[in-house]
């Protein structure tokens, strides 16, 4: 019986390991490689054996066993990488209380989401699966590779970073202050909740300590009374973890002010790696920004469909740029993330930012957002062979991508591209006469971060 | 005392830089006669002329070709190896009626009650919103400005994006009659409702608006008996919603009806079908590849997009950039828009991508310029560069579906529009923000 247990046991470890570990082998040749860290190369080859790019060079030949793709008059771009999405997200909000660092992103990816396999349609292999933002202190997120048809594990970026979701300004305050009548109703709510928070769990790690410490040591001579407990507490060790520097935080915020709120807080408790996702006013504050090492995931062009988006401008992307701050385009929507390589065209559209500096904005900056550029971002010999073969230029509208890679496995070829790409079926939906017309997800959904948290706010939409 | 001569240089330095600062933010519009030449002209509806010239002579375009000599008092703008296109029209957006669309007070395009054929986004229709410039800037010149709520919404207006009043800025201000027809099939999986109940709502609504426009063409047919002969008889009272109706009735403007799903669509077109000497288009129509013979057959109108992700699972993930085109193919006209209010500026790429997924450059070209305005009833005034119409145009550095090209200079009306926008004064303002410390 234990026997056949320990078989199980190895059986499921094997086919967990496996989906996580499907690799690939393929030789692109003579195509003009946007290698982003190191120009563009023209009638370039590109080996890609075992999920990792081995060889970028001419005159490459393949291996025996390597397929090899023809990519003459084509372009090659690393995959894109999006650090907002909430594309294949089962649940996205744990919308009860202001702060619920504890809760993760971890279970809650669908693998089967069809959306992975339009989004890898459209040249993207990575994104940065995120909590939504209606508390100050949301959850932690998952970097997931575009693996459409493996599993929860097997999508899971390893090596990514831990990351976390903060939310300053109009989100948290109303579903929280507005809706539910508990702090924050205001952005001077907002800091307190943040640094209160800090604070306890400063004091939660300093007890805990001295606690083990005490018992420990009690343990050891077992003498006089037992220490009191303090029990261990997860949403304060994630916020230490914060503190520590292990997590990145991903910080939803609109206005100038909230951000430099929270670089004012960062800095009181020495927290550095953080970038500002949306950052719709950023552009006021670049300078700051650039000087506190911050970073910012910005949209294209959206704005105004909101009070504290409407003073704000499509150049912004650009003006980060030109002031030196790591900033990244995403999407945060799951047609956005189909067409990200376009959204990235508006920046040198809006403030003459150079084509490649455009093009870091969805593949290198992101992944360092991320904690992943050691790994992806660029096309560097040693790096993943996460790739895709564009028709064209990436940035012109004509250009479609033709085939994309993840870890040097095609996943998306436009030549054998079925209509019906679902894995899960499910029986009960008929949508022969519409009855099931899916709901269009797209366009501007100025809410698509208050997913789940909107039954909060029902009660009391009239303030 | 050279200290103090490098402070006053200094002050005045910064006192001029202020002063230009400002002078951009004032930049009036030209107007008068303006000589184009040089440019590839794309007239839309006579073919391309290389090496052409445009003239312009107050609000209207005085000649288009590349067989003349200018002489005279033109101010000549000289746009050798660019490109001249007409306006484009976004013929579906809530710009100048919505502001921001989460702060209520500033939503103007939804007003209360089931049918309102009486209300006027022309006189909602915000000449001063931020997003105005945004938008002209990006070479869209004309909006069809839309109602939404209700089973009639209201009349849509056809607005230039240049003018101080909506009265100066109307192309027309009955540009379209919009409508939403209950569904007959439900609202999808968050829709509980019994197949019954959904049957007997659909029904009932239906009924609705039937009854209502029995009304309307009784009201039609009395006043028109009175007005035809007033002799004798007693002239019937003036309602507002009926009389709005009138020049639906007649054919004059256009129904636009919304629909997005297989069924809605076939539910729009059999509805339209029983309502006789009216027109209709179909806003939405995502779903229209699926019946495009069906929609040619009744020879209605679309104005459809192309970013939005695919309607049904499984769906091939470039059906919403091949709808256009597809609908096109089977002999639909077709109009791109952007379903947008802020972002209307994005139109050109909502028809770049039907243009590269199967429709073609010159096909999508008509989607956002002439086809929209021979729905609306405008094309003797705008929708392609002809002498006599409209100064509605832009200059480019390249093709404007492209994220990548300039559009470099905006005409509406004649007017010579200042390329400028909020968007544009934040850039000029914060590029380099502490410039004056530095």
């Amino acid at each position: 019986m234990k026997k056949l247990l320990t078989l199980c046991v190895m059986a499921v470890t094997f086919v967990v390991t496996v989906h996580a570990q499907e690799k690939g082998s393929v030789l692109i040749k003579n195509a003009t490689v946007i290698t982003v860290t190191n120009g563009d190369l023209e009638n370039t080859d590109v080996l890609i054996r075992d999920g990792i790019i081995e060889n970028i060079g001419k005159d490459l030949r393949a291996p025996r066993g390597v397929e090899t793709v023809d990519a003459t008059g084509k372009y090659v771009m690393p995959g894109i990488i999006d650090a907002h999405s909430h594309l294949n997200g089962v649940d996205i909000n744990e919308a009860r209380n202001p702060v619920t660092a504890e809760v993760t992103m971890e279970e809650s990816v669908d693998p089967n989401e069809v959306g992975i396999y339009h989004a890898l349609a459209g040249g993207a292999t990575t994104i940065h699966l995120m909590h939504g933002s209606a508390n100050v202190i949301g959850g932690q997120g998952e970097t997931l590779k575009l693996r459409y048809g493996t599993t929860q594990d097997g999508m899971r970026f390893e090596g990514a970073k831990r990351t976390i979701k903060f939310a300053l300004g109009e989100n948290p305050t109303r579903v929280h202050g507005q809706g539910n009548g508990i702090q924050p109703r205001t952005r001077m709510g907002v800091e307190q909740v943040v640094r209160n928070h800090f604070d306890e769990a400063l004091d939660y790690k300093r007890k805990r300590e001295a606690y083990l410490e005490a018992k420990a040591e009690y343990d050891r001579g077992g003498r006089g009374t037992p220490p009191v407990p303090v029990a261990e507490n997860l949403r304060y060790e994630v916020l230490n973890d914060i503190i520590e520097g292990e997590i990145y935080v991903h910080c939803h915020s609109y206005r100038a002010d909230e951000i430099l709120m929270l670089m004012r807080v960062f800095n009181d408790y020495g927290i550095k790696n953080y970038t500002f996702q949306h950052a719709n006013e950023a552009f006021k504050v670049a300078p700051e920004l650039a000087k506190n090492g911050a970073m910012t995931s910005v949209f294209s062009d959206w704005w105004a469909y909101k009070f504290e988006v409407y003073y704000s401008t499509a150049y912004n992307a650009s003006i980060l740029n030109a002031n030196g701050v790591i900033n990244s385009i995403n999407s945060d929507n799951n047609q956005l993330l189909r067409t990200l390589n376009h959204e990235a065209a508006k920046v040198v559209r809006y403030g003459n930012t150079t084509v490649n500096d455009a093009i870091k904005m969805i593949t290198l900056h992101p992944a360092i957002q991320l904690g992943i550029d050691d790994y992806v971002g660029s096309i560097e010999e040693g790096k993943h062979g996460d790739v895709v073969v564009w028709s064209g230029h990436p940035l012109s509208i004509y250009s479609l991508a033709e085939m994309t890679f993840v870890d040097g496995k095609k996943y998306f070829d436009r030549s054998n591209d079925p209509d019906d790409m679902r894995i899960d079926i499910d029986p009960g939906t008929d949508f022969e006469d519409g009855a099931n017309f899916r709901e269009i997800v797209t366009r501007r959904d100025e809410d698509a971060c208050l997913q789940d948290a909107f039954i909060l706010m029902q009660n009391n939409t009239q303030n | 005392m050279k200290k103090l001569n490098i402070f006053v240089v200094a002050i005045a330095l910064l006192f001029g830089l202020t002063a230009t600062t400002q002078a951009q933010i004032t930049e009036k519009p030209e107007y008068g006669k303006f000589a184009i030449t040089g440019a590839t002209i794309h007239t839309v509806t006579n073919g391309t002329i290389e090496d052409g010239v445009i003239l312009i002579e107050g609000e209207k375009i005085a000649y288009v070709g590349n067989n003349i000599r200018v002489t005279g008092d033109y101010k000549r703008i000289d746009a050798t190896g660019k490109h001249v296109y007409p306006g484009f029209i976004d013929g579906w957006t809530g710009l100048g009626l919505v502001e921001i669309s989460a702060v209520p007070v500033t939503v103007d395009d939804a007003e209360v009650g089931q049918f309102n054929p009486n209300m006027y986004a022309f006189t909602a229709f915000n000449p001063h919103s931020a997003a105005i410039p945004v938008t002209r800037v990006s070479g869209v010149t004309t909006v069809l400005a839309k109602p939404r709520s209700g089973s009639i919404s209201g009349k849509a207006a056809v607005m230039d994006l240049w003018g101080y009043s909506p009265d100066s800025m109307a192309v027309k201000k009955s540009g379209a009659l919009v409508m939403n027809l209950p569904s007959s099939t439900g609202g999808g999986w968050w829709d509980n409702r019994s197949e019954e109940e959904i049957k007997k709502q659909y029904d009932r609504q239906i009924n609705e608006i039937n009854d209502f426009m029995s009304k309307a063409r009784f009201y039609d047919s009395m006043m028109k008996a009175y007005e035809s002969d007033p002799s004798g008889k007693t002239k019937p009272d003036h309602d507002p919603r009926m009389e709005a109706m009138r020049e639906v009735l007649s054919g004059d403007v256009p129904v636009i009806i919304t629909a997005n799903s297989e069924q809605e669509i076939l539910d729009a077109i059999e509805w339209a079908g029983q309502q006789k000497g009216m027109n209709f288009i179909l806003a939405g129509a995502n779903e229209g590849w699926r019946v495009a013979d069906e929609i040619a057959e009744a020879g209605m109108g679309v104005l459809t997009t192309t970013l939005y992700t695919p309607s049904r699972d499984y769906d091939n993930y470039q059906r919403p950039y091949q709808n256009p085109g597809l609908m096109a193919e089977a002999g639909v006209k077709v109009a791109i828009v952007s379903d947008d209010t802020e972002n209307s500026r994005n139109t050109a790429f909502e028809a770049g991508y039907a243009a590269a997924y199967g429709m073609g450059t010159e096909e999508a070209l008509k989607a956002v310029t002439i086809n929209p305005a021979e729905m609306f009833g405008v094309a003797d005034k705008i929708g392609s560069l002809e002498e006599g119409k409209q100064a509605n145009l832009f200059i480019s550095d390249g093709d404007p579906f492209e994220p990548l090209t300039n559009i470099e200079q905006v005409f509406i009306k004649g007017y010579k529009i200042p390329m400028q926008s909020r968007h544009s004064q934040l850039y000029d303002e914060f590029l380099d923000r502490d410039a004056v410390n530095k």
